[in-house]
C-alpha cells in the first residue's frame, strides 16, 4: 500500500520520541555546562609540564633536550636551554629549560610530544576550557602557566601516572642502593688509618 | 531624524562575473537566455563542505555541470615530505577526519611495507576493530545526512549521530581523542586497550542491531525515500571501473570488489562476511549498500571481538624516533569507509619521505559527478553527492 512505509517511519519516530521520556537509551542529551560526563582516563587536550615537590618552576622534570620541539609536527614548542646545569631526582647534573613555550592556538593535541619525551616530563592535560578574549598573549603558555604538580597528573591520568612514578622510585633506589655498596666497597678498601 | 532612502541603484557596480552567482549564460541561439549558470556553495550546507558546483539549468534541469574544489587545501602531501614519518600521522586523521583511524591503518600500513615491520596478532585485531567501528559511524552519519539533503530535516541525522556518539566514546576512551585519534604506529597500535574496553565495544556492538532495524523501519521503504532515489544518478559499470570509481559506489553499481576481500590486508582473510552488490547504481542502491555493509561490519566486528587473543600491542623493533626506512618505495591501500584509499611513499633513505602521495577515494569517486547528474533535477544533485559520500577535507588535502 502506498504511504505504508511513511507511516511505519512515523511509528518509529513516536517510539523515539515517547521513548525520550521514560527510556534511559533513548535519554542521551547532556546539558552542558550545568551537567557533565564523566571524564574518561585517556582523554588529552593540550600538553603540561610535570613537576617535582613544592617549587613549580624548580622542580621541572624536563632537562631541555628538545626532543619534542623537533617531533612536533606543527611545530608548536619552543624551548631555549639553560647554561648552567643542576641535579636532577637521580643527582645527575642536567641543563633546564630556560624558556619553555606552547603556543596552544598551534598545537592540534596530538600526543606525539608526549611520545618521544625520554624524561616523562611534558604529559597531556584534560582540562579543555581555556578560551580567552586575547587570542595572541593568552594562547601563548609559558613554562609557568605549563607547569603541574605530579600530583595532577596522578589525578588526571592514575594508570600512567602510577607506573612512572613506581619506574622513577626504582631507578632511585637502584642508584642509592649501589652508591650505599659503592661506599661500603670504599669503606673495605681504605681501612681508617690507625 | 529623518533619515533619506537611498536607491541602491547609485552604486557603481562591475557587471556580474562568471560563477560567481547565478546569471544568464544563454548559449543557446534559438532561445536566448533560457540557460542559467548556478554556482552552488562554497558556502551551502548541501555541499558538505566548502564544496562548489558550477551548474548550467536549463530550467531545473542541469545541462552541465563542474565540480570546483580546492577551499579546504592544506598542503598534506608537502608537509609530509618535510617532517618525519612518525610527524604525519596525526595529519593523516584530517583527511578524512570522519574516519581518522581507517587514515591512521593506510598510513601505517604503507610504512610497514616500505620497511618491513611486522605487526603483532592482538594489534592487528584491534585494527580491525576499529576500522570496522569507524565503518559503522561512517555509514550511520553518511545515512543521516542523505535523508538530511533530501529535506528530512534532523530527525534521521539524529537517530545516527546519537549511535555515532556511543562508538566516538568508545574510541576516545582508547586512544584520547573523539575524531583525531593519532592511534595506529608503525608495527602495532599506540597503547592497549583500557581495563574493560573490549567488554563495552561489545555492548556497543550488540546493541546496534536494534538501531539498525529501527533506522530500517524509518527509511529504507519510505515512498519519498524511494522515489526521491530510485532510477535517480545511474552509473553504469564501465563508467564506474574506467572512472576508477571504488568503495560502495562501485559495489553499487554491481561490481564485486572489495579490498578487504582483494588483497586481504591485515587479518581480514581469516573472517566471514559477504560483500553486499547493489543491481540498478542509482542513489537507492548507494543508499543501500551502507546498510547491508554495516550488517557485515556487524558480523565482523562480533568474530574479532571473540577472538582478539592477549599479547603485544606493537613490534618491540619498532623505533619511534629516529625512524629511517632504506630507500624504496610501497604502496599500501585499505578498503576505507569510502573506498580505496592508499599511501603512495618513496624513501631516499632520510628520515622523511621523499614523496608521500595520497590516493583519496573521495575525490576519485567524485570525478563522475557531472555524469551522474546531467539530465536530472537541481534538486537531485544534492542528494546524488550525498550519497557519493565526500569529504572535503579528503578531497582537496
Amino acid at each position: 500500500m502506498l504511504g505504508s512505509g511513511i507511516i511505519k517511519g512515523l511509528a518509529e519516530t513516536g517510539r523515539n520520541f515517547v521513548g525520550s521520556y521514560f527510556d534511559p537509551e533513548r535519554m542521551t542529551t547532556v546539558e552542558y555546562p550545568e551537567q557533565r560526563l564523566a571524564p574518561k582516563e585517556n582523554t588529552r587536550q593540550f600538553p603540561f609540564l610535570v613537576f617535582d615537590g613544592e617549587a613549580a618552576l624548580a622542580g621541572l622534570r624536563c632537562v631541555a633536550c628538545q626532543i619534542c620541539e623537533k617531533e612536533c609536527p606543527p611545530q608548536c614548542i619552543y624551548i631555549e636551554k639553560s647554561r648552567e646545569k643542576k641535579p636532577d631526582h637521580l643527582g645527575k647534573p642536567q641543563f633546564h629549560p630556560a624558556i619553555f613555550d606552547i603556543d596552544i592556538s598551534v598545537c592540534m593535541s596530538c600526543q606525539i610530544c608526549v611520545e618521544v619525551c625520554p624524561f616523562d616530563a611534558i604529559k597531556m592535560d584534560t582540562e579543555f576550557e581555556l578560551s580567552t578574549s586575547d587570542r595572541f598573549g593568552g594562547l601563548l603558555m609559558h613554562k609557568d602557566l605549563l607547569a603541574r604538580p605530579n600530583s595532577h597528573f596522578l589525578k588526571v591520568h592514575p594508570t600512567d601516572a602510577g607506573v612512572i612514578d613506581a619506574r622513577r622510585a626504582e631507578e632511585r633506589a637502584r642508584l642509592e642502593a649501589k652508591a650505599r655498596l659503592d661506599s661500603e666497597a670504599k669503606a673495605k678498601e681504605a681501612p681508617p688509618a690507625a | 531624524m529623518m533619515v533619506t532612502q537611498r536607491s541602491s541603484d547609485e552604486w557603481d557596480r562591475p557587471a556580474p562575473v562568471a560563477g560567481s552567482y547565478a546569471f544568464v549564460v544563454g548559449d543557446d541561439p534559438e532561445d536566448p537566455g533560457s540557460l542559467l549558470e548556478v554556482s552552488m556553495g562554497p558556502q551551502h550546507p548541501s555541499t558538505h563542505g566548502v564544496f562548489r558546483m558550477d551548474v548550467v539549468l536549463d530550467g531545473e534541469t542541469v545541462v552541465k555541470l563542474k565540480p570546483v574544489f580546492g577551499y579546504l587545501h592544506r598542503n598534506h602531501e608537502k608537509i609530509a615530505e618535510n617532517i618525519s614519518y612518525l610527524g604525519s600521522m596525526p595529519y593523516t586523521d584530517r583527511l578524512d577526519y570522519f574516519c581518522s583511524l581507517t587514515n591512521n591503518w593506510a598510513y601505517a600500513l604503507a610504512v610497514e611495507k616500505l620497511a618491513g615491520i611486522s605487526v603483532p596478532e592482538r594489534a592487528e585485531y584491534l585494527r580491525v576493530i576499529l576500522s570496522e567501528l569507524t565503518r559503522l559511524q561512517n555509514h550511520v552519519c553518511l545515512a543521516g545526512f542523505l535523508a538530511q539533503d533530501m529535506g528530512a530535516s534532523g530527525t534521521p541525522l539524529m537517530y545516527g549521530f546519537r549511535e555515532r556518539e556511543k562508538i566516538l566514546d568508545l574510541f576516545e576512551s582508547l586512544t584520547g581523542a573523539r575524531m583525531m585519534c593519532n592511534y595506529m604506529r608503525f608495527g602495532g597500535c599506540r597503547c592497549d586497550t583500557p581495563p574493560g574496553w573490549l567488554d563495552e565495544a561489545r555492548a556497543v556492538v550488540d546493541s546496534f542491531p536494534r538501531f539498525l532495524h529501527e533506522f530500517e523501519n524509518l527509511l529504507s521503504s519510505n515512498e519519498i525515500l524511494m522515489s526521491r532515489t530510485q532510477g535517480i544518478g545511474v552509473l553504469g559499470k564501465d563508467l564506474a571501473v574506467g572512472a576508477g570509481i571504488t568503495g560502495p559506489c562501485l559495489r553499487a553499481a554491481g561490481v564485486d570488489y572489495d579490498i578487504r576481500k582483494v588483497d586481504g590486508y591485515g587479518i581480514y582473510p581469516r573472517f566471514q562476511f559477504r560483500v553486499p552488490l547493489g543491481e540498478h547504481g542509482d542513489t537507492y542502491d548507494r543508499y543501500m549498500m551502507r546498510i547491508l555493509e554495516m550488517h557485515e561490519s556487524l558480523g565482523i566486528l562480533k568474530q574479532a571481538l571473540d577472538g582478539i587473543p592477549e599479547g603485544p600491542i606493537i613490534d618491540p623493533k619498532a623505533k619511534l624516533r629516529g625512524f629511517r626506512p632504506k630507500a624504496g618505495e610501497s604502496y599500501g591501500r585499505i578498503e576505507a569507509p569510502k573506498g580505496e584509499l592508499g599511501f603512495y611513499l618513496i624513501s631516499d633513505g632520510s628520515p622523511s619521505p621523499y614523496r608521500y602521495r595520497v590516493r583519496p577515494p573521495s575525490l576519485v569517486n567524485l570525478t563522475v559527478l557531472e555524469d551522474l547528474c546531467v539530465g536530472h533535477n537541481v534538486a537531485d544533485t544534492v542528494i546524488i553527492l550525498g550519497s557519493i559520500d565526500i569529504v572535503l577535507g579528503e578531497v582537496d588535502r
